[in-house]
C-alpha cells in the first residue's frame, strides 16, 4: 500500500506528509509532525485524549485517515500558547486545579476551546456536555469545570482571537 | 466503482466507526471509497410536507438544525446522546445506518419518524421504507453496487408526544443497553414505538403499538416481539425488564 502526500497546515505552519491514506491523523500529528501534545487514549474514539480542531470543529483525531485531512486546518495544544503566552484556557487550568497528572488535559483543553468558540458564557451545564467525549481519571472534572468557568470570564474576546 | 467492483469497495464517511474496527485490524474490507468531500450528500432540505437528509448529514448538522431540532425531537435527542461532540462533528445519519448495529441510536428515532431510505446505483434510485431496510444483525437491503444517499422524513409527527430514552453506562460515549424512542398522540390514537439493542435490529413494534391502541396486554406483546440477548453490555433478562419499563413510563404520562 504506497503512501500518499497529504498536505495540511498545523497550528499555522504548513505541512507536507507523506502518510498512508488510512494513516490515523492522530499518528501523523504524533509520529510525523512531532505534535506529542496530542495523546493516545483509547484509540476508539471514547476518551478524547486526542482530541484537535480540524477546520474549526473537535474531532478525535484517532478516527480521521490521513486522506480526509488533506487540506485541512488543525490546530493542537501546541497551537493555543502565543510566542510563550498561555492560552486563558490553560492558564485557567493551571491556576484553577483542572489539571493533575495532565494525560487528559489537552483533549480537555481543546473541548473547552471549542465550546467557547461556539458559546462565550457557558453555563456548568454546558460545560459538562462540552467536556462529556473527554475522559479523566485524576480530577473527578469538578477542577475541570470550575477552571472552564474561570476561563470564560477572564478570556472574553481574547479565546476568538488567538484561535486559528 | 461500486458498479465495476461489486463488495470490493467500501464508502468510508466520518470514520467514526470504520476507523475503530480498521485501526484494531479487525475490518476484513481493505478497499475505502472516501466519500466524505461528496458535497452532493450533504444538507438538509425542507419542503412542505417532508425533510430530506443527505446522508452525509452529521449529529452536529442535525442539532444545529432548528426546524430539525422542534419537528423530529427525537432524531435531535438521539444525535445529541451518541458519543460526544468530536463524534457528533464526524459521524453521519447514513453512517450510523449502513453501519447497521442494532445498538445504533438514530434507527429507533428514524423508525418512529417513518423513515425512507434512497439508495442510489447507476442503474438509478430508490427509496425504500426504513423498517424495512435491516433485515437481519448487521444486513441491510442495499445492493453491493448501492450507495445510501438521501434519508427522508415526513413532517407527520409535529406536535406529537415524544421520547427517548438511552439507558447505558455514562451519560455519553456509551452504547445502549437498552434504546427507546416513541411517539404518541394527543388523543391516544396514534403511537409510535421503537427499540434498539433489544433485538439482531433496530425495532418498530407495530404489534405492541396495536395492542396498546386496542386498550389489550402490551406487556404480552413487546415480550413477543423483543429478542434481547445477553452480551458483554447487558443481560436478557435485564434488558426486557427495562424495555418494559420504559415503555410503561411513557404510556403512564398520559393517564
Amino acid at each position: 500500500m504506497p503512501r500518499t502526500l497529504v498536505q495540511l497546515q498545523v497550528n499555522g505552519v504548513e505541512a507536507t506528509v507523506a502518510a498512508w491514506p488510512m494513516q490515523r491523523l492522530l499518528d501523523v500529528l504524533r509520529d510525523n509532525l512531532h505534535m506529542t501534545g496530542v495523546k493516545e487514549g483509547c484509540g476508539e474514539g471514547e476518551c478524547g485524549a486526542c482530541s484537535v480542531l480540524l477546520d474549526g470543529m473537535l474531532v478525535n483525531s484517532c478516527l480521521v485517515p490521513a486522506c480526509q485531512a488533506d487540506g485541512a486546518h488543525i490546530t493542537t495544544i501546541e497551537g493555543l500558547a502565543i510566542n510563550g503566552e498561555l492560552h486563558p484556557v490553560q492558564r485557567a487550568f493551571i491556576d484553577h486545579g483542572g489539571t493533575q497528572c495532565g494525560f487528559c488535559t489537552p483533549g480537555m483543553i481543546m473541548a473547552v476551546v471549542s465550546l467557547l468558540q461556539r458559546n462565550a458564557s457557558p453555563s456548568d451545564a454546558d460545560i459538562r456536555r462540552a467536556i462529556a467525549g473527554n475522559l479523566c481519571r485524576c480530577t473527578g472534572y469538578v477542577g475541570v469545570v470550575k477552571s472552564a468557568l474561570q476561563a470564560h470570564q477572564v478570556a472574553g474576546e481574547a479565546e476568538r482571537e488567538s484561535v486559528r | 466503482m461500486l458498479a465495476s467492483e461489486p463488495s470490493v469497495w467500501r464508502p468510508l464517511a466520518g470514520g467514526t466507526d470504520v476507523m475503530v474496527t480498521f485501526s484494531a485490524g479487525k475490518l476484513s474490507h481493505h478497499n475505502f471509497l472516501n466519500i466524505w468531500q461528496l458535497s452532493e450528500l450533504r444538507g438538509i432540505v425542507v419542503s412542505e410536507k417532508e425533510i430530506i437528509l443527505g446522508a452525509l448529514t452529521t449529529y452536529s448538522d442535525i442539532l444545529s438544525h432548528p426546524l430539525v431540532c422542534s419537528e423530529f425531537p427525537v432524531l435531535a435527542a438521539a444525535a445529541a446522546e451518541t458519543g460526544g461532540v468530536a463524534t457528533q462533528n464526524r459521524g453521519t445519519l447514513g453512517g450510523n445506518i449502513m453501519n447497521a448495529s442494532p445498538a445504533a441510536d438514530t434507527p429507533p428515532a428514524l423508525l418512529v419518524y417513518d423513515a425512507e431510505v434512497e439508495l442510489t446505483s447507476l442503474r438509478g434510485a430508490r427509496w425504500v421504507p426504513y423498517c424495512s431496510f435491516h433485515t437481519a444483525y448487521k444486513q441491510t437491503l442495499l445492493a453491493q453496487d448501492e450507495l445510501l444517499t438521501r434519508i427522508r422524513l415526513p413532517r407527520s409527527a409535529a406536535g406529537m408526544r415524544h421520547q427517548f430514552r438511552k439507558v447505558g453506562t455514562r451519560k455519553a460515549q456509551a452504547i445502549s443497553k437498552v434504546c427507546f424512542a416513541a411517539l404518541a398522540d394527543r388523543h391516544g390514537e396514534e403511537i409510535r414505538i421503537a427499540f434498539g439493542s433489544v433485538g439482531p435490529v433496530p425495532l418498530r413494534c407495530y404489534r405492541t403499538e396495536a395492542s396498546i391502541r386496542q386498550g389489550q396486554d402490551y406487556a404480552a406483546s413487546l415480550a413477543a416481539e423483543l429478542s434481547p440477548i445477553t452480551d458483554m453490555r447487558s443481560t436478557a433478562e435485564y434488558r426486557m425488564r427495562v424495555a418494559q419499563n420504559l415503555l410503561a413510563g411513557f404510556l403512564n404520562h398520559e393517564q
